[in-house]
């Protein structure tokens, strides 16, 4: 009877150890912007090299320069 | 490179909603969801101006500060993107953000909450650059196309701009100085932390 007792006590203190956690997952790992998307053009704009951060990090800047400075394509 | 931001010159802006249409078309946005919007100030009144609004990308974030599962992350250029497999859409986000931009499908039968939704600045989210579930979940990645977010880009006037924040900047600067007024970035100090025209020294925003 008492032997009964103390397993049956046993096995619930030991009740919670087999929990998973219930801690929010940490987020995914991105991919740096840089790196491209693996497509080819027209999907992937031309003028830099999927990889390379200078060469993207200037297209943009460039992009951003013809496509909406309007006083550059007028004056 | 700076960081990514966005202007919009109030004095260019014409509320024709091409950016909110550009944006929905893009990303294929569901039904109730609008990533970005314009917003007219004083209607019908002379003087009335029209902003176009979406996520900031917040230099200090008030999302990511409330967010109880810390889901938001930010790139290196400084884009504040969400994983949406860790949100639980508790909309803690929605009450912090200064401009409105945390966006809730009405998803369940009974319009229950799903995952948040905002813009990315075309960025994407954490899965495989210009994969299929990249796509579903959060938009086209442009800037991994090497391309600017499409609602600046489609903007008719170009009264929203975007990109690197020196070149926005000096865009916008050189119209001020052209036309001679218009230098009010609205939601520029309170997204960025910059002091505005008329603002007291020390404040935020």
């Amino acid at each position: 009877m008492r032997a009964t007792l103390v397993i049956t006590a046993a096995l619930f203190g030991l009740a919670a150890c087999g929990e998973s956690p219930q801690t929010a997952n940490r987020v995914k790992q991105d991919a740096a912007l840089f790196q491209g998307t693996g497509k080819a053009a027209p999907f992937q704009a031309g003028g830099w090299k999927a990889g390379d951060r200078t060469s993207w990090e200037q297209q943009l800047k460039t992009r951003a320069q013809q496509g909406q400075n309007d006083y550059a394509k007028v004056n | 490179m700076a960081r990514m931001k966005f202007i919009c010159d109030s004095e260019r802006c014409i509320e024709c909603n091409g950016c909110v249409t550009a944006c929905k078309n893009e990303h294929e946005v569901p039904w109730g969801v609008n990533r970005r919007r314009v917003v007219t100030l004083n209607d019908g009144v002379p003087g009335e101006r029209s902003i176009s609004v979406a996520c900031m990308h917040c230099s200090d974030a008030p999302c990511m500060a409330v967010c109880p599962v810390n889901c938001f992350y930010r790139t290196e250029e400084g884009v504040v993107l969400h994983d949406k497999d860790t949100c639980i859409g508790c909309g803690y986000c929605s009450y912090a953000c200064p401009f409105g931009a945390p966006q809730f499908p009405a998803a369940g039968t009974f319009g229950v909450r799903g995952k948040m939704d905002k813009c990315t600045f075309c960025a994407g989210g954490p899965e495989e650059h210009g994969s299929q579930a990249e796509f579903t979940k959060y938009g086209r990645n442009r800037l991994a196309e090497g391309k600017l977010p499409a609602c600046a880009e489609m903007c008719s006037t170009k009264a929203l701009l975007a990109g690197d924040g020196d070149v926005v900047a000096d865009i916008l600067r050189n119209r001020v100085l052209k036309r001679g007024k218009g230098a009010e970035v609205w939601g520029w100090g309170t997204a960025y932390g910059s002091r505005q025209g008329g603002q007291p020294q020390g404040q935020k925003s």
